[in-house]
C-alpha cells in the first residue's frame, strides 16, 4: 500500500517536469519576453540592457534551468498588474475556487448517486428514462448557460437569491448548482451502468437468497461495487470541474483563482497566468492521488495486486 | 458513408435486416429514434450554415436603434419582424443565431479534425512502436491530463494574446492542442490490441515495412474508434469555443459567435431575458444532435467503445 502510493507520487515527478518545459515553451512562444517589459518606445541601448538584467540573452537551457530552479522556489515573478509575487496572489484566491468545488462536488454527490442507482433500479421504468434524458441533455447544455439560466431564474425573476459574487452566504448556491449539475449528469449516467453491471452478477442474486433485506442487497453489496468504476470517473470529473470553475466564477463574480486567471490572461499578466495554471495542475495531480486512496480502501483487489 | 467497420452487434435482432448490405446503417438508423433525431439535427445544421444569410430573415449586423431590445414576437410589445427579438443594438437575434452556427460548426469542425490528425498519429506510432517513443508521448499525455482544457486553454491564449492576429485560427490551434490527448489514448489502446493479429504478423513476415503496416493494416482497423470519436467530441469542441468566445478569449466581435451573444445577453439579464435564451438554446440543439448521432454511430460502428 505505501509502495504503492510512493510510487504514485513518484510517477508525477515526471508530469510535473514537464509541464515547466510545456510552460516555459509557452513563454518563449508568446514572443520576446523584454518587449512586454520595456516600455514602448525604449530604445534599443535601453532594451538590451533590460535584456542583459533580466538574463535573457543567455542560452535557452540556462534560461529554463533558472526558471525552474525559481519555480521550484516558488518565484513565478512579479505580477504586472498587481506589482507584487505572482504566487502568493494565487493563493489568495485559492480557498474561495476551493470552498466552490468542494460544495459543488458534494450537490453533485447527492444528485447523481440517487438519481444513477434508482433508475438502474428501476430500469426503463419512466424514472430511468426521465434520469437517461435528463442527463443527456445536460450533457448538451454549455454549464455556463445553464449558470445564466438560473440567475434569470431565482435571481432576476423570484429574487431569491444574490446574483453574483461572495457576500452572503447564500452565494454559493447558484455557483455551486450551476458546477454540480454539470458534473453530475455524468456521475449519473456512469453509476447507472456500472450498476446494471453490478445487479447481474451473482453475489447479488446469492445475498437476495440469503433473505436480506432488497435495500441491503442494493446498497450493502450493489452499491459499493458499483462505486468503484464511478470513482474513477469521480476523479476524472474533479479535474473538469476546477476547468468549469473558471468560466462559472467568471458569470457569478466568485473572487476565485478562475478569475484571477482569466482576467490576467486578457492583460497578458504572464507570470499570475504561470503561477495560476502551476497551483491547478497541482491541486488536479493531488485530487487524482486523493481518488487512487479512496480506490485502494474500496476496492481489496488493487490493494493487494500492488503489494 | 457507409458502415464498413466492424459489424459486431449484440445477439441478432428479431426484425430480418434488410439482404442490401450497403444500406444496413440506413437500416438501422431508421430503427433507432435518437440516431434519427441526431441526425435529423445535424443535417438541419449543416444546411443552416449552407443556406445562411439566404434564410435569415434581417441583416444581422443591421443596427437599428429605435428597434432596441424587442421582446420576442409571443412576448408582449413583441414584433412579427424580429420573430425572437432584437439585441441591444436593434439587429436580429434570430438572424445573428443564424449566422452564429458557421463560426461554431466551422471551429468544431477543424478543431476535431486538428486534433483527430495529431492524435491519430501519436497513436499509431507509440501503439505500434511502442519503446522511448511511447514512454516520452504517454509522459506529455499523463501532464495534459492533468490540466483541465479550459486552463490549458488559457495559458495558450495568455501567451499569444487576445487581440490581434488570427483569432479563429488560434482558436482552433488551442481547441485542437486540448483534445489530441483523448484521441491518442483511445487510438493507442487499439493499436495495441490490433498489431497482435495474425495479419499484422504476416505482413511482418514478408518484409513489409512498418509505415506500410501501419497504413494499410493498422489504421483501415482502428478507423471505426475514430470516426465515433470524432463525431462525439465534436459535441465538446463546440461548447468549449462557446466558452471561450463567452469569456471574450476566442473570436472577436464583430464576428457573430453564440458565445458572444451569451455574453452581451448576461449583461442585459435583467431586462432582456431573450439575449441570453435563445443562443443557449441554439448551441443545446446542436451539440444534442451531434451527441445522438455520435452515439448512434458508436452503436453501429464501434459498441465496444460503449463507456
Amino acid at each position: 500500500m505505501t509502495t504503492y502510493l510512493a510510487s504514485r507520487l513518484l510517477q508525477m515527478v515526471p508530469s510535473l517536469f514537464l509541464l515547466t518545459v510545456v510552460l516555459f515553451a509557452l513563454m518563449r512562444l508568446g514572443g520576446d519576453p523584454v518587449m512586454h517589459l520595456a516600455h514602448p518606445e525604449a530604445s534599443p541601448e535601453e532594451i538590451a540592457e533590460i535584456r542583459a538584467a533580466y538574463g535573457f540573452d543567455r542560452p535557452l537551457p540556462e534560461q529554463y534551468l533558472k526558471q525552474l530552479r525559481m519555480m521550484l522556489r516558488g518565484d513565478f515573478g512579479e505580477s504586472f498588474r498587481f506589482r507584487s509575487p505572482a504566487l502568493p496572489l494565487v493563493i489568495e484566491k485559492l480557498p474561495a475556487t476551493m470552498e466552490l468545488a468542494a460544495v459543488s462536488m458534494l450537490v453533485a454527490l447527492l444528485i447523481a448517486i440517487p438519481a444513477g442507482l434508482l433508475s438502474a433500479i428501476f430500469q426503463n421504468s419512466p424514472l430511468d428514462l426521465g434520469v437517461t434524458t435528463t442527463s443527456t441533455l445536460g450533457r448538451a447544455m454549455p454549464n455556463f448557460w445553464i449558470g445564466i439560466m438560473l440567475i434569470l431564474l431565482f435571481a432576476v425573476h423570484l429574487g431569491w437569491l444574490p446574483v453574483s459574487g461572495r457576500l452572503e452566504a447564500t452565494s454559493i448556491i447558484l455557483p455551486a448548482l450551476t458546477l454540480g449539475t454539470s458534473v453530475a449528469t455524468s456521475l449519473a449516467r456512469i453509476l447507472r451502468s456500472s450498476m446494471l453491471e453490478v445487479i447481474r452478477q451473482e453475489y447479488m442474486t446469492t445475498a437476495k437468497a440469503k433473505g436480506l433485506h432488497r435495500w441491503a442487497v442494493v446498497l450493502g453489496h450493489g452499491l459499493r461495487n458499483a462505486l468503484i468504476p464511478f470513482i474513477t470517473v469521480f476523479g476524472l470529473q474533479m479535474a473538469w470541474l476546477l476547468g468549469g470553475s473558471v468560466i462559472v466564477e467568471e458569470v457569478f463574480a466568485w473572487p476565485g483563482m478562475g478569475r484571477l486567471l482569466l482576467n490576467s490572461v486578457k492583460v497578458r499578466d504572464l507570470s499570475v497566468v504561470m503561477a495560476g495554471v502551476c497551483v491547478f495542475a497541482l491541486v488536479v495531480m493531488g485530487t487524482n492521488l486523493l481518488v487512487d486512496f479512496l480506490y485502494t480502501a474500496l476496492d481489496p483487489r488493487i490493494r493487494y495486486s500492488s503489494s | 458513408m457507409t458502415a464498413s467497420g466492424p459489424q459486431a452487434l449484440g445477439p441478432e435482432s428479431t426484425v430480418s435486416e434488410p439482404r442490401k448490405y450497403r444500406y444496413r446503417w440506413l437500416w438501422r438508423l431508421r430503427h433507432s429514434p435518437t440516431g434519427t433525431l441526431g441526425a435529423v439535427i445535424v443535417v438541419g445544421v449543416v444546411l443552416v450554415v449552407l443556406l445562411g444569410t439566404a434564410i435569415a430573415p434581417h441583416d444581422p449586423e443591421l443596427i437599428d436603434l429605435k428597434q432596441r431590445l424587442v421582446p420576442p414576437v409571443w412576448a408582449e410589445g413583441g414584433s412579427v419582424g424580429h420573430v425572437l427579438g432584437t439585441d441591444q443594438l436593434g439587429r436580429d437575434v434570430l438572424s445573428r443565431i443564424i449566422l452564429g452556427t458557421r463560426v461554431s460548426l466551422l471551429v468544431g469542425i477543424a478543431g476535431v479534425a486538428l486534433a483527430m490528425l495529431t492524435g491519430v498519429f501519436l497513436g499509431v506510432t507509440t501503439g505500434f512502436w511502442g519503446g522511448w517513443w511511447d514512454g516520452l508521448v504517454s509522459r506529455f499525455l499523463d501532464t495534459f491530463l492533468s490540466i483541465p482544457f479550459i486552463i490549458l486553454a488559457l495559458a495558450v491564449i495568455g501567451v499569444l494574446g487576445v487581440k490581434g492576429g488570427n483569432n479563429m485560427l488560434r482558436l482552433i490551434l488551442v481547441l485542437g492542442l486540448a483534445n489530441w490527448v483523448i484521441f491518442t489514448r483511445v487510438v493507442r489502446g487499439e493499436v495495441l490490441a490490433v498489431k497482435e493479429r495474425d495479419y499484422v504478423e504476416a505482413a511482418r513476415a514478408i518484409g513489409q515495412r512498418s509505415w506500410m503496416i501501419m497504413l494499410r493494416y493498422i489504421l483501415p482497423n482502428v478507423t471505426a474508434s475514430i470516426i465515433v470519436l470524432g463525431a462525439l467530441q465534436i459535441s465538446t469542441v463546440i461548447i468549449a469555443e462557446a466558452s471561450l468566445s463567452f469569456l471574450g478569449l476566442g473570436v472577436q466581435p464583430p464576428t457573430i459567435t453564440w458565445g458572444i451573444m451569451l455574453a452581451d445577453g448576461r449583461d442585459h439579464l435583467a431586462t432582456s431575458w431573450w439575449l441570453a435564451t435563445f443562443p443557449g438554446i441554439a448551441i443545446t440543439i446542436t451539440v444534442l444532435g451531434f451527441i445522438l448521432w455520435g452515439d448512434w454511430l458508436r452503436d453501429v460502428l464501434d459498441p465496444r467503445l460503449r463507456e
